[in-house]
């Protein structure tokens, strides 16, 4: 059959083609224009309204943009400069406010000496959080403390700091990036020593201070354990003890320890807190502190008991109730009444105080989302195995119920990070607008609007974003399910 | 460490009472600062620089009072209020004297138990409006919209006036005077109402002053004065003579210049009272003799401080008007140092 037809075709081909490329319009940048811009009449339509808004951002924004000037001691100054650059008429950013300024919208008042304190502080701040938050990818935690260690000594030479200082402050660097790497637990006490640290550094006087504080919890501690058999009288013990020691012995020891050792920092008074120092101590300290108020509340009310749920549920309902605002303005005018005169209560404690109690409310739900998603089976579980309750909620309920409520919690966080420039409603100086509004009091800068809010709002991107990112990572990281 | 100071405040202040701060000149004194409540930010008035220093027309008080009572003019702690809590500030103790461009009204003389000790500015409430708007008059501006500032006086005024003139005005409610500059730049209104020293520090920073006008007419009183706490007669008669020894000054001619020289030659009896150089009248207000040559050794007297800080020389460029001493028409009047 075969040779038949061998014989009466004429030609038959013995190799293949070679394979010809895709039409155009299926391949390369093409298709995914045709895939994800251009799929249907209404995407097409979206797509070129989306361009065109672009366009039109971008056309009114970047001539501005472009005109803008860096080197000038004035408005009036700037404005000269781009009508001679760019011909009469033309309008331009006058970033020279920020030029001039920066300090002001970094560290509001602080004195500019110790501009260092905020700085190291932030810095250590990594150190802090790096065994906490980056504990199972060794490169990503040793990025991080690579840079924080460079960065914050990079800084705090720039910004003059003593050479006394920077000496101690290359030995911290050094000795904390190496406690991470061989003393996992050595590293988590300095996490738990780093609040005192930086109350210190941020706002001066003695050491001893901040140390004799914390001395406290080690006296507590200390009767707790002692007592440890007797159970609950022992908690009640060690709260007494602790309290005793803040109210009759920590000052006159700090006293005492100070004058036979003098370890100081010029004090910083709160009011001379301002800008970014003021925004990221408020939302750090909200941070760190309204996540464990929140986990308590959200199990309180998820209790058993009346009194407890009760109270979690009021608190909770009236706080979520009320605007922060309001919250803020009690703290600072309401309080002022009810105090005896003269009470000097710290402005900026009352703010983080409230603060943390707005968020905690938020977080304590959000929580509760957690812990209400998860399988009844895993309670009967932890039932079945005979743990009791803290550590059922400890080993098996609250790992899986924070796990599912991480975009929550770091949307709280987001919010209230972003929540500190509310202060400027008690005269605090926040960055974004009354720092701002207080620089467009003198006179060479009057009329500098659009400008603050663009630096400000970027360097809030760059926060918030990070700790977007870190969430996502997060949730990555502790996917391990079997979905 | 916060919490044994604060708990250790509350006991002693739960044992003295109310005592503590009735004697306001003592416990200045004692403090070695003086606390003065000011503006978080108005061009002229209150400033800092980039070093964080203040500066401007009401700070020049403030170094007043504490050149008089401390000796040392530098020795005030600026404490920024905004316009919500300035009088809370006042009341709770936070401030010893409010120097913020306060408006003296019947209501917080009496009401907010507020002791203004005297005006040191007088001001009043203008219009600002674009040239080629052809509008000449205030009367002229029946159905403008108008940019105000929100819970201000300023409001309230521009309803009153507005209502007993017949007109009608669409508001354009502003928060900050930054944002009111902003709204009436892009043409968001036709007028913008402040006071009007506030109008002419505004028109001034414009890119184009002379496209812009301020209308003559000012509808409202708006006399700025220092204020202390009610009930403290004692440090309200400090601040209130130490201002009036700053506009005497200037009436009699003595400046931060020639101080120390007339102090010595000045053949004025009510220069020398002034100055310290017969009777001692610092100790009438438990102050010492030189009391009133430091405070206008701080920054120069009245006259001075106006023209270093806000007057025709500097960009803001306010001419005396009604702050020119009484012999040159103006309303500035020290009582008598007798």
């Amino acid at each position: 059959m075969s040779e038949l037809h061998a014989q009466t075709v004429a030609y038959v081909r013995d190799t293949m083609l070679p394979q010809a490329a895709p039409p155009m319009r299926q391949s390369g940048v093409v298709l995914w224009l045709r895939q994800n811009l251009f799929s249907g009449p209404l995407n097409t339509i979206l797509t070129l309204l989306g361009l065109a808004v672009v366009w039109f951002l971008v056309s009114h924004f970047w001539p501005w943009f472009s005109h803008s000037v860096w080197n000038a001691s004035s408005m009036a100054e700037c404005r000269q400069i781009i009508a001679e650059r760019w011909g009469e008429g033309a309008t331009g950013g006058c970033f020279a406010v920020i030029r001039e300024r920066w300090n002001q919208f970094l560290f509001g008042f602080f004195p500019p000496s110790e501009y260092w304190r905020p700085t190291a502080a932030f810095g250590l701040m990594f150190f802090a959080i790096a065994p906490v938050l980056f504990t199972e990818s060794r490169g990503l935690r040793w990025t991080v403390m690579a840079v924080a260690a460079v960065l914050t000594f990079a800084f705090c030479v720039l910004l003059g700091a003593p050479p006394r200082v920077l000496a101690v402050l290359a030995a911290a660097l050094v000795g904390l990036t190496a406690l991470n790497e061989y003393a996992h637990r050595g590293a988590l006490v300095f996490s738990l020593l780093f609040p005192f640290l930086a109350v210190w550094l941020l706002w001066g006087g003695s050491a001893w201070g901040p140390a004799c504080v914390l001395a406290g919890f080690v006296v507590g501690f200390a009767v707790w354990r002692v007592l440890a058999r007797f159970g609950l009288f022992a908690v009640a013990a060690g709260v007494l003890a602790a309290a005793g020691w803040w109210m009759f012995a920590s000052g006159t020891v700090a006293g005492v320890l100070q004058g036979v050792l003098p370890v100081a920092l010029p004090q910083v008074e709160s009011r001379a807190f301002g800008g970014f120092v003021l925004a990221i101590t408020i939302g750090v300290a909200g941070i760190v502190m309204s996540l464990p108020l929140g986990i308590i509340l959200a199990l309180a009310r998820r209790s058993d008991m009346p009194v407890v749920k009760a109270f979690a549920v009021m608190f909770i309902e009236f706080i979520r109730g009320v605007p922060l605002i309001t919250l803020l303005f009690v703290a600072s005018l309401l309080l002022n009444y009810f105090l005896p005169p003269g009470t000097n209560f710290d402005i900026i404690l009352r703010v983080i105080i409230m603060v943390t109690l707005f968020a905690a409310a938020y977080m304590a739900e959000v929580i509760r989302g957690g812990l209400a998603a998860l399988p009844v089976g895993q309670y009967e579980a932890a039932d079945a195995l005979g743990l009791d309750y803290w550590k059922a909620q400890r080993l098996i309920i609250l790992p899986q119920a924070l796990k599912i409520s991480i975009p929550g919690i770091v949307g709280t966080f987001i919010g209230l990070f972003k929540d500190t420039t509310l202060v400027t409603f008690v005269g605090l100086f926040d960055p974004l607008k009354q720092m701002a509004d207080t620089i467009r009091a003198t006179f060479a800068w009057k009329g500098a609007y659009w400008e603050p809010y663009i630096f400000t709002g970027a360097i809030f991107f760059i926060l918030c974003f990070s700790m977007s990112r870190y969430s996502m990572y997060l949730e990555q990281r502790l996917k391990r399910d079997h979905r | 460490m916060k919490t044994t100071v604060f708990l250790g405040t509350v006991a002693a202040a739960a044992l003295i009472g109310g005592m503590a701060a009735a004697d306001t000149l003592a416990d200045v004194k004692a403090r070695g600062v003086l606390n003065c409540g000011v503006n978080t930010g108005l061009v002229g008035f209150a400033a800092p620089d980039a070093n964080g220093n203040w500066s401007g027309f009401d700070i020049a008080v403030c170094k007043a009072v504490a050149a008089a009572v401390l000796g040392d003019a530098s020795k005030v702690k600026y404490i920024p209020t905004t316009g919500q809590t300035r009088f809370t500030a006042l009341a709770s103790g936070e401030v010893d004297v409010l120097a913020r461009n306060s408006t003296w009204t019947f209501q917080r003389d009496t009401d907010l138990k507020l002791d203004f000790v005297g005006v040191n500015y007088f001001d009043g409430q203008g219009f600002m409006v674009r040239k080629d708007l052809g509008v000449t008059s205030a009367k002229e501006l029946d159905g403008a919209t108008i940019c105000i500032q929100t819970g201000t006086s300023t409001e309230l005024n521009l309803a009153d006036y507005f209502k007993h003139n017949n007109m009608t005005y669409q508001p354009v409610n502003i928060d900050s005077n930054a944002e009111g500059e902003q709204q009436y730049m892009a043409g968001a209104c036709d007028a913008y109402t402040t006071d009007a020293s506030g109008l002419a520090a505004t028109r001034a920073a414009f890119a184009d002053p002379e496209n812009h006008i301020i209308l003559p007419e000012i509808i409202s009183k708006e006399p700025l004065g220092p204020a202390v706490r009610h009930g403290d007669n004692n440090w309200g008669d400090v601040v209130r003579w130490t201002l009036y020894a700053l506009i005497a000054a200037e009436e009699y001619g003595v400046t931060s210049a020639n101080l120390e020289e007339l102090a010595k030659s000045s053949t004025n009896p009510e220069v020398q009272r002034l100055l310290g150089a017969s009777d001692d009248y610092g100790k009438m207000l438990g102050l010492d003799k030189d009391w009133a040559k430091r405070a206008i050794a701080a920054s120069g007297n009245y006259g001075e401080i106006f023209a270093a800080t806000i007057g025709e020389q500097t960009p803001i460029g306010l001419a005396r008007g009604l702050n020119a001493q009484w012999t040159q028409g103006g309303l500035m009047y020290a009582m008598p140092f007798r």
